[in-house]
């Protein structure tokens, strides 16, 4: 049994402490709360650096250097606090950069709601139990055999079949009806490569309908998309070893990990608003009239600071666009504003709960917009890698992880 | 007898005097046995459910955090039935605790708002200050009808 100790404050008060716990019961996991002495909250002033007038966070944070002392005690941690509390989204940061930086144990933050559910954290905990529980596994470097990977993912359904760490056929189209979009995209990639179906040694699924896809084939792997990704981000963009920031924007949410030797360390999953995903980018091509292909390089013949974009709202976002077109904005200033308005509200509500070291790879199909990576460098100032065939990440870490479990 | 909010509202030692006096003590720990001991309710500790943060809407607005608003579904109703109120400034975490300093900045404005008689204490350092601290809350406490 993992055991995940909470770090919080209002959970319980907001109704959601039984969501928490029936999300880590879903994925093999157990809620543990480290316990301390009223002695430890008087003094984490000292040993943790702060303590604040809530007495919830300081006695959050005195289980963090309870955890950072005692690394035993847990396998891995969670931090938690209200959505909009200025004093616990300072804390919760705090204690997320503290327990990185002084112990290997992963590290999730999220901030809640009374909306909350167990659903919405399922994701997130699956990933964090999968660090712990396939840590060996996700060492893996290479992809040996002839396997296949599936992503079933929001928007579109990718697959791609490889052999001998190569990848050798891809496919990639809409998600509609989940299971036959799944069965498309895995005989493009069948018919690319050359190979029968029969022939695939073991297949691995990943996103949305990894569960519903997974039992209706009878994958071998059916694992969350954090994990996956980021293992087929480092592989494509050959940075296994080291330090590595992973970002996929994708069409419903959007993923910023941290990878150290191609293992997640801490990860934020942001889903709260379209304005950030790559729906506004749809729509923006569909205003401008463009095919989504030809968007980013639209962009980058633009400059966004013509463009007045004060809205992060899929909404009105929109409607800063088509009155910047209606007041004579040129296509390009309004293609690459969309792209920086994405860019910029990753950058401003998930790249602060990760620690971005290089190499920042982004990845998803979002990627292949020209004009968003280019954004994210802008913003913050390193090369982006957009790493070849990054459209297929979640489906190559599938199929190079499931290679693993047939030599197990 | 008069029912006397107290804060901390979770202080068990000034609640333990206002009834000593022969007054109701108006505390967070009843409304929370009240929730536990409600029977068709399932979410331990405190069986609070996504509803307490709504119900809280009536003291805090919507986009006040919901571990307030959840908190506030438990005071509020109290503060609505307090005739007077015990307010003790600094009291350190033996006293008694809310556990979020948000929720006690609007309890005590609540509480001050409201129109009834508060009596305002700093909490003692000393036996000295502990003897006038209960001396002023006895006074208080005769005082109410």
């Amino acid at each position: 049994m993992i055991r995940i100790a909470q770090l919080s404050c209002g959970s319980e008060y907001s109704g959601i402490q039984k969501e928490i716990e029936r999300a880590a019961e879903t994925v093999g996991a157990k809620i543990i709360y480290p316990e301390v002495s009223l002695e430890d909250i008087l003094n984490v002033e000292k040993t943790f650096g702060v303590s604040v007038s809530s007495g919830d966070l300081n006695l959050a944070m005195a289980r963090a250097v309870r955890i950072v002392q005692n690394p035993d005690l847990a396998d891995a941690v969670i931090v938690m606090t209200c959505f909009r509390c200025a004093e616990a989204a300072i804390i919760r940061s705090e204690i997320r950069k503290y327990i990185h930086e002084h112990s290997k144990i992963p590290v999730l933050s999220y901030s809640f709601t009374e909306r909350t559910t167990a659903e919405t954290l399922l994701t997130r905990m699956e990933a964090l139990v999968t660090t712990v529980k396939y840590r060996g596994l996700l060492a893996r470097e290479k992809q040996k055999g002839l396997t296949a990977g599936i992503d079933s993912g929001s928007t579109t359904t990718k697959a791609v079949v490889m052999r001998d760490n190569v990848v050798i056929g891809t496919g990639w189209v809409p998600t509609n009806e989940v299971l036959k979009s799944a069965e498309d995209a895995l005989q493009a990639a069948l018919k690319m490569a050359g190979v029968a179906k029969e022939d695939i040694a073991a297949t691995g699924v990943t996103g949305y309908g990894r569960f519903l896809v997974g039992k209706h084939i009878n994958a071998r792997l059916i694992q969350e998309e954090i994990t996956v990704n980021s293992k087929g981000a480092v592989f494509l963009a050959d940075a296994q070893k080291g330090t590595a920031t992973v970002i996929d924007i994708g069409g419903m949410d959007n993923k910023a990990i941290s990878v150290q030797d191609g293992i997640p360390g801490g990860f934020t999953m942001g889903g709260i608003c379209a304005g950030a995903s790559g729906r506004f980018l749809e729509l923006t091509a569909k205003r401008l009239g463009v095919d989504i292909t030809e968007l980013g390089k639209l962009a980058l013949k633009g400059d966004y600071r013509n463009v007045a974009m004060n809205s992060y709202c899929i909404v009105f976002g929109t409607q800063s666009l088509v009155n910047s077109l209606a007041l004579g904005c040129k296509p390009e200033d309004v293609a690459m504003a969309a792209c920086h308005s994405v860019a910029e509200q990753v950058f401003e509500q998930q790249l602060q709960e990760v620690e971005v070291k290089e190499p920042v790879i982004m990845v998803g199909g979002t990627s292949l917009i020209e004009g968003l990576p280019k954004a994210m460098e802008e913003l913050l100032h390193v090369l982006v890698t957009v790493p070849k065939n990054a459209q297929y990440i979640g489906a190559v870490g599938a199929a190079l992880l499931v290679s693993g479990l047939l030599e197990d | 007898m008069a029912k006397v909010i107290v804060y901390p509202p979770t202080s068990m030692i000034l609640s333990d005097l206002v009834e000593r006096m022969g007054h109701k003590a108006l505390v967070v720990p009843e409304a929370v046995r009240r929730l536990v001991t409600a029977s068709g309710i399932e979410s331990p500790p405190l069986n609070m459910t996504p509803e307490e943060p709504k119900k809280g809407l009536r003291y805090a607005a919507v986009d006040v955090p919901s571990g307030v608003r959840g908190r506030m579904s438990l005071i509020g109703p109290i503060i609505e039935e307090a005739e007077a109120a015990i307010i003790v400034e600094d009291p350190g975490w033996l006293t008694g605790c809310a556990g979020c300093s948000r929720t006690n900045e609007l309890v005590r404005l609540l509480i001050r708002t409201k129109g009834v008689p508060v009596l305002d204490l700093s909490y003692p350092t000393n036996d000295a200050e502990a003897k006038v601290f209960v001396s002023k809350i006895r006074t208080f406490l005769e005082g109410l009808k």
